[in-house]
């Protein structure tokens, strides 16, 4: 006996197993198609009202309220002018006031998060497991606990009313979220190359500049650009600590817009509603890998 | 004494940062924020203590802290399970080697990324008006909508079709879970002509069930925290007749706008414990109905 004749299959099983395979393909074919048209049908519910502000930024007022449509009958494109001068500050200074503040801010996560990253995933130090601990423990500490005592501890060092409250923290490596997700990507690093730059005399801080560093460019960039969008997108934070419109970020700025004698134009309100959310959505369209990855590996928001 | 501290050196050193910020914003305040819920303080005078006077107005005599309470608990209730289903179907959908996945990945994602934001919030406060979106959707089936913003029946499923919007970061979860189960039991099971419900049951489940959890919890925490969207639908009171006031939003009001700081404390540390009471309830449930592969029993 060989294996030849062993599968040499009958004409009839060999139809059975053909039909088989055909009505298996058959139902394959089938079900991948309900499911682009489930997948379909759903990112077009979940795009849609985007599109739709973006379409009633361009629409004259009368046009938003119970239309469905997204092509605007005239294009109104000096919405985005007016909407960027509606409120006694323009918005000129709300964007130069929100990229100040995230500019310093993502600088200050990631170099702050890195170091403490680095201190758990590469030193050894006495007391360290207990550090990493209650690290891990601050991720679940709600904002609002800390959020009085930090009020009033700003408002002692006379900050309020500046971007000190909003910046400085950055700078003290408080979102464990990063610190964590760059201890991930220091543990996958090999040992042996701080091992064999310490035998060549670097310090610590060399190993970390000259090794780490440039081998954690893609953890790194994850960091800034959650960094980047979520003090961005910050309300809470410049709400409490500040009070002067010419200090304002661009949500502060947005929310003037619907609670003063702006809520009757929506066009120039959804024009700059557009306008906020636009680096958000040039970030993700760029580093949509880096983000997606992010949220994979550490799971998170 | 010298080899200790040269040894711990570089550690502390890189350390630093994250321990400052440790003592003078996290712990610290934790203790402040627990000392002050025992005082009567508004900023402008120093703060006076007066035991747990604040807990016992809260549970005795504060409507809105039990309103808020029910709020929120309906919010986490509800849009939690509903948009981890979602999340799961979606990510089903997009498992089986589909064409085009990073596309849907992204657009499925994006809304989520943009879950804070101010625009987002005005974007829904538009679509739930009267004469908005949703209702000429509705129309277009013969129904009449409510008035979602003014009518306290309705106002709170706004924010929960906004939570269910932003399903994307557990979905991205689910995927990687799924990615993991091995094709081999799928095969088997249909081997044995098992029917697509029975192998979701008998399969998906149990051997997800770790990462439904995680996502379960995580979601949990997120879900009692949520501010920024209550807020401004809310218009920043909880409006309309407070079923929309958020315990975060109520704690936001009691601090900041009547600058009833010992009071806003103690609902802090309240929703504090809600929260660990809550994920603890979850990792003590979770016994029953997750096990981990590498688990022996």
């Amino acid at each position: 006996m060989t294996a030849a004749t062993i599968s040499a299959p009958t004409g009839t099983t060999a139809e059975i197993a053909r039909a088989y395979r055909e009505a298996k393909a058959k139902r394959a074919r089938r079900a991948a198609i309900l499911r682009h048209i489930f997948l379909i049908a759903t990112s077009f519910i979940m795009v849609y009202p985007l599109i739709w502000m973006f379409a009633s930024s361009l629409k004259p007022d009368n046009q938003i309220f119970g239309n469905l449509g997204l092509w605007p009958s005239e294009f109104q494109w000096q919405n985005y002018w007016r909407g960027w001068n509606a409120l006694p500050v323009s918005f000129t200074t709300f964007f130069w006031n929100s990229t100040v503040v995230t500019v310093l801010s993502v600088i200050g996560n990631v170099i702050s998060c890195s170091f403490a990253a680095y201190a758990f995933a590469r030193l050894e130090f006495t007391g360290k497991n207990i550090w990493f601990a209650l690290m891990m423990m601050t991720l679940m500490i709600p904002y609002h606990v800390v959020l009085i005592p930090q009020y009033i501890l700003f408002l002692n060092l006379g900050w309020v009313n500046t971007y000190l409250p909003l910046i400085v923290p950055k700078f003290l490596a408080g979102e464990a979220f990063f610190v964590f997700l760059m201890i991930q990507f220091f543990r996958q690093l090999p040992r042996e190359l701080d091992e064999a730059a310490m035998i060549d005399g670097c310090s610590p801080f060399k190993i970390y500049w000259a090794i780490i560093m440039p081998l954690s460019m893609p953890a790194m960039a994850t960091a800034a650009i959650f960094s980047f969008i979520w003090t961005w997108e910050d309300f809470l934070g410049p709400l409490v600590y500040l009070n002067d419109m010419k200090d304002y970020t661009v949500p502060l700025a947005l929310r003037s817009f619907i609670s003063s004698d702006g809520a009757s134009q929506y066009g120039p309100m959804f024009a700059m509603s557009i306008l906020s959310i636009l680096p958000i959505i040039l970030f993700f369209v760029i580093f949509q890998r880096l983000i997606i990855r992010g949220i994979a590996m550490s799971g998170l928001k | 004494m010298l080899k200790f501290f040269r040894r711990n050196l570089a550690g502390y050193a890189f350390l630093s940062p994250w321990l400052i910020g440790f003592f003078l914003l996290a712990i610290g305040p934790i203790l402040a924020s627990l000392y002050l819920s025992f005082t009567k303080y508004n900023v402008v005078r120093p703060p006076q203590w007066i035991g747990i006077d604040n807990y016992v107005y809260m549970v005795e005599y504060d409507q809105r802290f039990w309103k808020a309470l029910q709020v929120t608990f309906n919010f986490v209730v509800v849009s939690v399970p509903l948009k981890l289903i979602f999340a799961l179907g979606v990510a089903m959908a997009l498992d089986k080697g589909i064409r085009a996945i990073g596309w849907y990945r992204a657009l499925f994602y994006l809304p989520s990324i943009l879950g804070g934001s101010i625009a987002v919030a005005i974007l829904w406060r538009q679509l739930f008006n009267y004469d908005g979106v949703i209702n000429s959707v509705l129309g277009l089936f013969g129904i009449a909508g409510p008035y979602w913003l003014a009518d306290p029946n309705y106002s709170l499923w706004t924010l929960i079709v906004l939570a269910m919007w932003q399903f994307g970061s557990p979905m991205l979860i689910f995927l990687a879970g799924l990615r993991a189960i091995p094709q081999e039991l799928y095969e088997a099971a249909e081997i044995d002509a098992a029917s697509p419900v029975k192998k979701f049951f008998a399969i998906t489940v149990p051997l997800l069930a770790p990462v439904i959890f995680f996502n379960l919890v995580l979601q949990m925490i997120e879900a009692f925290k949520s501010f920024s969207g209550a807020f401004i639908i809310s218009g920043g009171s909880g409006a309309p007749l407070d079923s929309l006031l958020f315990f975060t939003v109520y704690l936001y009001n009691e601090a900041f706008s009547f600058l009833r700081m010992g009071y806003a404390s103690a609902l802090a540390w309240v929703l504090l414990l809600i929260i660990a009471l809550f994920t603890a309830i979850a990792f003590w449930t979770s016994k029953y109905w997750v096990h981990y592969e590498n688990e022996r029993g």
